[in-house]
């Protein structure tokens, strides 16, 4: 028994180094998103102020205008007006919204859990239907159960999300006459009617990723079916069923992952029509106001939330490598 | 019939109906078939053989001969949708072929367990090797997880991992190649089952480690009274380890008999030539290798007839009717009819005849002449910045002379493929002068290189990759004569690519094939070509011949030896097969960790050799001859290769030299010339 335990705390120790090296690493991805994010927004034509104060047709006279410009701070140096947000991003402070002038923080909070409910969701929907699926594609090639998978899969990456989410709502409606309710009830608040409302959305959302991650489970599965090791497991008289999930699944989920965090990033900020059809106010949605709006200051904080986001959901998919995969722990 | 003849052949006595002696599987009149998009193909057709208690059986062939077919239908692990078999195969008593899936199951790894090829691949990377040795203890023994851990370290110290325990918990890529086959033989042996099928277990690895695993086995095999089927291609092991032997050819038996008979006094035309087409390290070298010509046939469309007799220079009018497996003079039996004449010595391979010619150096002025050359390779180690220097290559030095052919061995890991690399600009050397015709090439510019980069080539080792799939061979040949501007028109191009096919023994109509339409051997004469057509004098076949089967190995030895002759060419010849560096070298490297240990003539190295590693080197390599063999005691070489992060202080090889003392822990030995022309590197001489 020798040597034992200091292998182990090797491994944490090293687990541990490596996650430490990659959060520091995350600080140089997020000033460069940063950088491209600020000064993109700049290039783009078009003026907050202008849009804030004309955009119904009204006539304002020009030095109103220049007056709310300089009350916004947009009459300042480019360089300082970016120093100042980067400043207050150091601090977790995003600024206000240069269109409703509450906090950027604020604004995104009220719609990120919505987002993040439904992202939760799909996830878990998508994961629990596609491994299933997905094997029992790869385990039944060519046979029906595989071509139901593929029509299934197919139907999942054509159908749009909003489309599919637009026949729920009908089918809802015209089997039960009834509609999931419009207004967001936290799920701490209200389990009941806050599933009610999202498990629709979650399902419509949910088709397209399982049909993107069992295809990948299938594929993957075929391979590693056809390797060595599989072939010692059943020389070695392992029981079928212990050899597709302890032997075969097991490495055949390590691309499936990557697959998996890909899209669970999408889904945070990625859901704008299907926000619309559910009547959902999420980050999609506000991503949309903003954009319209020209308010820089919010679009900025929603690009560094969702790459912040991206760059999180990489390394923990890297460290779930790390879990599934002991080669990867030391090299 | 045949199977009656064949026990009575292979048994000679009453047999008993249990303990050593006693037929454990019966093999009946085997047939697999393949369903591929090409049609049928038949990979076995009416295998019939024993195997006894506690025996050691070899199953020889070469590549599709169907001997890993077999062994895998008897494990019934053939691919389900594409494989179909018919015949019986009678374990203990039962069919296997008729068992439900459960019961067959039940068997695996209980009674019959099977160890693989590719240590590097076989086991699972994810799973800890203690779960791995554990599994089929708690399946098939129903143990409790301490008693199963019990077992693994108990099974773990039987093939002789150290520190077992601490082991367990260790994941694959954590043992080298060697010590993961040892664990594939515990995994095998974990349920002491009646019979092990290991096929191919010791060719992807190192001669000092093939001897080791093959002695564990049979040694286990004896002391645990368990039956094993050796499944390989080298003649050695079957000579060294073998009671009876099966020779396989295109998917049919061609002989079977025991090991001294098949050896001694073959009764097959195919095991005849088979037998002398081996180069052999006993033997000495002057006559040119002997070759069976021709190709193994295609099994999609086989021929009606006797399977060899398109090869078989002794064909007759009924050799096209198939010949049974017959009882021979020698207790065995042979699927030829004309084996009468061969046991009264009517039937002889003509002797090639033609003697080597007489290689001579051309000129006393090196070609090429390496310098102190080093290579380092900087790794990191783990997550952390800590870097580590791998010392891939230390200080070698070496002339080659015009018309020579410098061999160069050692096993993996012995940087030999590096310094071939370093020659062949591949890889920058860390330090040293790499002289060609006057020319440093480490120093050279891109002018200077482009010119002389011509006339150092390179053959591969595999035949497979090493050549474009999407172009055909006429492109390939043809790509280094437009590059260069060889050639002066389009035409004149064409006229050099047939003329090179033809010097490497193809036929002109080969230019429009693509490398997946040819064999193994033929691709490498295409290499071959290639190599040929930028006109060099130099060429660094690395492994050139390794991945081919003997006879063809043969035929592509020759044709670098003939080509030597008429085009006046040097060659580095780098491989780990010391009979086959022995044929063709003049000159002989031996390798280790890095350092030279050894150079000399081939005749004074093979003779007498000097340094310790190149003696526990050719004593690891089996001789395919069963008597001198079985009278030799396993003198091993013990441990493994040394860890490259953790190199030995002093000599290189003092961790496995059954020499070392004190004093070679802290001397590092300098190359020396310890006779005229023989150089060592050992203080112990």
């Amino acid at each position: 028994m020798r040597g034992r335990p200091s292998l182990r705390l090797e491994i944490k120790e090293t687990m541990l180094r490596y996650t430490i090296n990659r959060v520091l690493l995350m600080i140089p991805t997020l000033i460069g998103v940063a950088v491209l994010v600020f000064f993109f927004l700049r290039i783009v034509p078009g003026d907050i102020v202008e849009v804030k104060l004309r955009g119904d047709g009204g006539t304002v006279s020009q030095a109103t205008i220049e007056m709310e410009r300089k009350r916004l701070g947009l009459d300042r140096p480019l360089i300082t007006q970016f120093g100042e947000w980067m400043v207050g991003m150091a601090t977790l402070d995003l600024g206000k919204s240069m269109w409703t002038e509450r906090p950027v923080m604020q604004e995104i909070a009220g719609r990120l859990e919505l987002s993040l409910q439904v992202a939760i969701m799909a996830t878990i929907i998508a994961v629990l239907i596609a491994i299933p699926l997905g094997t029992m594609a790869a385990l039944y090639r060519d046979s029906w159960i595989d071509y139901l998978m593929r029509i299934i899969t197919i139907g999942g990456l054509s159908i749009p999300s909003f489309w599919l989410g637009m026949l729920i709502m009908l089918g809802l409606l015209s089997a039960f006459n009834w509609l999931p309710p419009i207004s967001y009830t936290p799920i701490y608040v209200d389990p009941v009617a806050n599933l009610t409302q999202l498990i629709w959305p979650a399902l419509a959302v949910g088709y397209r990723y399982c049909a993107v991650a069992a295809r990948m489970i299938r594929s993957s599965l075929l391979e590693v079916l056809n390797e060595d090791y599989i072939r010692t497991a059943r020389a070695k008289g392992v029981f079928e069923k212990l050899v597709i999930t302890r032997h075969a699944l097991r490495n055949a989920l390590l691309p499936a992952i990557t697959v998996i965090g890909l899209e669970f990033t999408f889904l945070i900020g990625g859901l704008v029509v299907t926000e619309q059809v559910f009547n959902l106010n999420g980050i999609g949605m506000l991503f949309v106001q903003s954009v319209s709006r020209n308010d820089f200051t919010l679009i900025q904080g929603m690009v560094m939330l969702i790459a912040a986001f991206y760059v999180f959901v990489n390394l923990a998919v890297d460290l779930l490598y790390a879990v599934f995969d002991p080669r990867i722990r030391y090299d | 019939m045949t199977i009656v003849e064949s026990r009575v052949g292979t048994q000679g006595q009453p047999r008993r109906d249990d303990g050593v002696g006693a037929v454990l599987l019966q093999v009946d009149d085997l047939h697999v078939q393949f369903e591929t998009s090409r049609g049928a193909i038949r990979a076995v057709e009416g295998v019939n053989f024993s195997v006894d208690r506690g025996e050691v059986v070899a199953i020889v062939g070469e590549s599709g001969s169907g001997k890993s077919v077999t062994a895998l239908s008897i494990m019934r692990l053939l691919p389900r949708l594409t494989g179909r078999t018919q015949g019986r195969i009678t374990f203990d008593g039962r069919n296997l072929l008729d068992l439900p899936d459960e019961e067959m199951r039940k068997l695996r790894g209980r009674d019959i367990s099977m160890i693989f090829q590719e240590p590097m691949t076989s086991l699972n990377p994810i799973l800890t090797i203690g779960l791995q040795i554990i599994e089929p203890l708690t399946i098939h023994l129903g143990m409790n997880e301490a008693q199963a851990k019990a077992r693994a370290v108990e099974l773990l110290q039987l093939v002789g991992i150290p520190d077992a325990a601490g082991r367990l918990d260790q994941y694959p890529h954590q043992f080298s190649g060697g010590m993961r086959q040892r664990v594939m033989i515990a995994i095998g042996l974990a349920c002491n089952p009646k019979l092990v099928i290991a096929d191919e277990p010791t060719t992807a690895l190192d001669v000092t480690i093939q001897a080791q695993i093959l002695e564990l086995m049979k040694d286990l095999s004896r002391k645990l009274n368990i039956a094993l089927i050796i499944i390989t291609h080298n003649l050695g092991v079957v000579a060294r380890y073998a009671d009876r032997v099966i020779v396989m050819y295109a998917a049919r038996v061609a002989e079977q008999g025991p090991a001294e008979a098949v050896f001694h006094r073959p009764r097959h035309p195919y095991t005849m030539g088979l037998l002398r087409s081996v180069p052999r390290l006993d033997r000495p070298r002057g006559t040119k290798l002997e070759t069976i010509e021709g190709l193994v046939p295609n099994l999609a469309h086989a021929t009606p007839g006797c399977r060899f007799a398109p090869r078989c220079p002794f064909r007759i009018d009924i050799c096209a009717t198939e010949p049974e497996l017959q009882l021979t003079d020698t207790g065995g039996t042979a699927r030829c009819h004309r084996h009468a004449e061969i046991a009264a010595g009517q039937i002889a391979w003509a002797r090639s005849g033609s003697e080597v010619p007489n290689a001579t150096v051309l000129s006393t002025q090196p070609l090429l002449s390496v310098r102190g050359l080093t290579k380092h390779f900087t790794v990191r180690t783990g997550f952390g910045a800590k870097k580590a220097t791998v010392r891939a290559v230390e200080n070698v030095n070496f002339d080659i002379y015009p018309g020579e052919t410098v061999g160069l061995v050692g096993e993996s890991g012995c940087g030999k493929t590096t310094v071939g690399r370093m020659i062949l600009h591949l890889e920058t050397p860390t330090d040293g002068e790499i002289t060609f015709e006057g020319t440093d090439l480490v120093e050279a510019s891109e002018a200077q290189l482009k010119a002389v980069r011509r006339k150092i080539q390179v053959i591969f080792q595999d035949p497979y990759s090493s050549l474009n799939p999407r172009m055909t061979v006429g492109q390939i040949i043809g790509e280094p004569l437009g590059v260069y501007k060889l050639a002066k028109s389009r035409s004149l191009a064409d006229q050099r690519v047939e003329e090179l096919l033809g010097q490497v023994g193809l036929r002109p109509e080969m230019t429009a094939r693509y490398p997946h339409q040819l064999s193994g051997g033929q691709r490498q004469r295409v290499g071959i070509a290639r190599a040929l057509a930028m006109e060099p004098s130099f060429i660094v076949c690395d492994e050139a011949v390794s991945a081919l089967d003997v006879s063809i190995q043969g035929q592509i030895i020759n044709l670098l030896e003939d080509l030597q002759q008429r085009l006046g060419l040097s060659y580095l010849f780098i491989a780990h097969d010391l009979a086959v560096v022995r044929h063709i070298s003049m000159r002989v490297i031996v390798m280790y960790f890095g350092r030279i240990m050894e150079v000399a003539d081939r005749d004074a190295l093979y003779r007498e050799a000097l340094h310790p590693y190149t003696k526990v080197l050719l004593d690891a390599a089996p001789i395919p001859d069963p008597t001198i063999e079985k009278s030799r005691a396993p003198r091993l070489i013990k441990g493994e290769l040394p860890s490259h992060l953790a190199p030995p202080t002093g000599c290189v090889f003092n961790t496995r030299c059954p020499m070392a003392s004190e004093e070679c822990r802290v001397t590092i030995p300098v190359l020396e010339e310890k006779r005229p022309g023989h150089f060592a590197a050992c203080i112990k001489i």
